[in-house]
């Protein structure tokens, strides 16, 4: 062992360098976000919880063709559709069980209406398994509140399309 | 028989006044720790549960209270159940010879140090029978580690202390504090003072050599069967020993309850708060040391405390006590 190495290991140079870095680090400013209080920025294409879309006129988007109950991997979704007064299909029952679901986004990109989307909000835990069994009314009630957001991200990514 | 009980009250009325504050100060310090760790690594650590989340330990607590028990079917329950009890009791009766200040020390004993001492190597029972009664390979191989760790890391943390009591010629740790009146220990045995923190952090199986507990090799080590109450006890216990290590390398080498400079502003703040002051110094070290420095190899620990700590200890015994018999300054003549 070289001589210079001996005193660095009976000094313990090396350490004391680490220990004065840890304490120089300890000052600075923070990489994490304090995050219950304030959140990161979410990508346009962010895959958080569903929505049912609407029409501006207030007419649900979803025309029952269930290409999202087919290509679903998961098979969380359940459709059944009937005939309305008008002759146009709609759905009487639109099911996604959020606990099968992996959030894989295929469901909104095989939308031919943009209906089903995957909208920003990912904090939705709740305390009971059967609160996460969403039905037609939960998702439109979503889709309702979020429309403005879901609008925006579906136009900023309409070119990619 | 009335006297009888007045006696027991006052002294379990002593008992809880040391206690509740260690018990207390036990839970802040898992905080300090996991805050410490945090701001090294740039994160925030726990900050959400009360004022700057200082009540993290206690939800956690909570949290471990409502857990369920598992005992192994294949473990030996009595010893199994034993072991966190074994080892939290340790921790915490060894703080009965903790001086805080002047005539504020529950037992004031001739051999304190030595008192301390043992019961801090007993606490190696605790694992051992944790490790062996869970009746499991991780823990076992966990417990056979933790005790050849523990028993290595003593003998030198033993010679050290010889150190000690060679500048002040009493066992007791009121005298060894008052003989530092004139100057900490911390400096003509700066030496001393950098092998016994070493040692203290292998005695309490703290990172880097927390190799009883290497998840990577073994889970969890001897924790790994226990869970709920229990496993908090482990923990509980863990650190009451860590701060018990820290107010150990206070008072022997830090002047304990001394303030560092006996002038105006300093010397009017009460002793117990220097006490205090000098084990929060001593654990950010501890938690520093944690957040910077890899795990040693097992091999290499050993060879830390058998090939170079233990001679280089009795060498630095010869060392002190040749000083002090040619400046004829041993104590006691």
């Amino acid at each position: 062992m070289k001589i210079s190495r001996l005193l660095k290991t009976v000094f313990m140079i090396d350490f004391v360098t680490g220990l004065l870095i840890a304490i120089k680090e300890t000052f600075k400013a923070k990489k994490t976000i304090n995050y219950p209080f304030e959140k990161g920025s979410l990508g346009t294409r962010s895959r958080g919880e569903h929505a049912l879309r609407r029409y501006p006129n207030g007419e649900e988007r979803c025309i029952a063709c269930k290409l999202c109950e087919a290509v679903c991997p998961a098979q969380a979704i359940t459709i059944e559709s009937k005939e309305r007064d008008d002759g146009s299909r709609k759905t009487v029952r639109y099911d996604i069980d959020m606990l099968k679901c992996i959030y894989c986004g295929l469901c909104e990109e095989s939308c031919p209406v943009d209906a089903i989307v995957q909208g920003p909000n990912f904090e939705f835990a709740t305390e009971t398994r059967e609160e996460l069994y969403y039905t037609k009314e939960k998702l439109l009630e979503n889709g309702d509140r979020w429309e403005n957001i879901l609008a925006a991200n579906i136009k900023a990514d309409s070119s990619h399309r | 028989m009335d006297s009888y009980f007045s006696i027991l009250f006052t002294e379990v009325y002593k008992i809880l006044f040391l206690l509740v504050p260690v018990l207390v100060s036990v839970a802040m310090i898992v905080w300090l720790d996991r805050r410490v760790w945090a701001f090294v690594q740039k994160r925030r650590g726990p900050n959400v549960v009360g004022p700057f989340g200082l009540f993290q330990s206690l939800a956690d607590a909570l949290k471990y209270i409502f857990k369920e028990i598992i005992i192994p079917a294949s473990s030996n329950k009595f010893v199994f159940v034993l072991a966190p009890v074994v080892t939290m009791t340790l921790a915490l009766i060894s703080w009965a010879v903790i001086p805080f200040g002047e005539d504020f020390v529950l037992a004031d004993i001739n051999v304190g140090i030595l008192y301390l001492f043992a019961v801090s190597s007993l606490g190696v029972y605790g694992i051992i029978m944790g490790g062996w009664a869970s009746n499991s390979k991780y823990p076992f191989l966990g417990a056979i580690r933790s005790a050849a760790q523990m028993v290595s890391y003593e003998v030198s943390i033993g010679v050290i202390i010889i150190n000690v009591l060679l500048c002040v010629g009493s066992l007791n740790l009121s005298d060894i504090v008052m003989a530092q009146q004139n100057l900490w220990f911390v400096i003509p045995l700066f030496p001393m003072f950098v092998i016994f923190f070493i040692s203290a952090l292998a005695e309490t199986n703290r990172p880097p050599f927390d190799l009883p507990e290497a998840e990577a090799e073994l889970v969890a080590g001897y924790q790994t069967e226990y869970s709920g109450m229990m496993y908090a006890m482990f923990w509980l216990g863990e650190y009451a020993n860590i701060l018990l290590m820290c107010a150990m390398g206070a008072v022997l080498f830090l002047g304990g309850w001394l303030s560092p400079i006996d002038i105006f502003p300093f010397n009017d703040i009460p002793g117990p708060f220097w006490l205090i002051f000098k084990i929060l110094f001593l654990f950010i070290l501890f938690a520093l040391v944690k957040a910077t420095v890899p795990r040693y190899r097992y091999d290499q620990l050993m060879k830390l405390g058998w090939k170079i700590f233990l001679p280089f200890s009795l060498f630095y015994v010869v060392l002190t006590s040749s000083f002090l018999l040619y400046f004829d300054l041993l104590p006691g003549k």
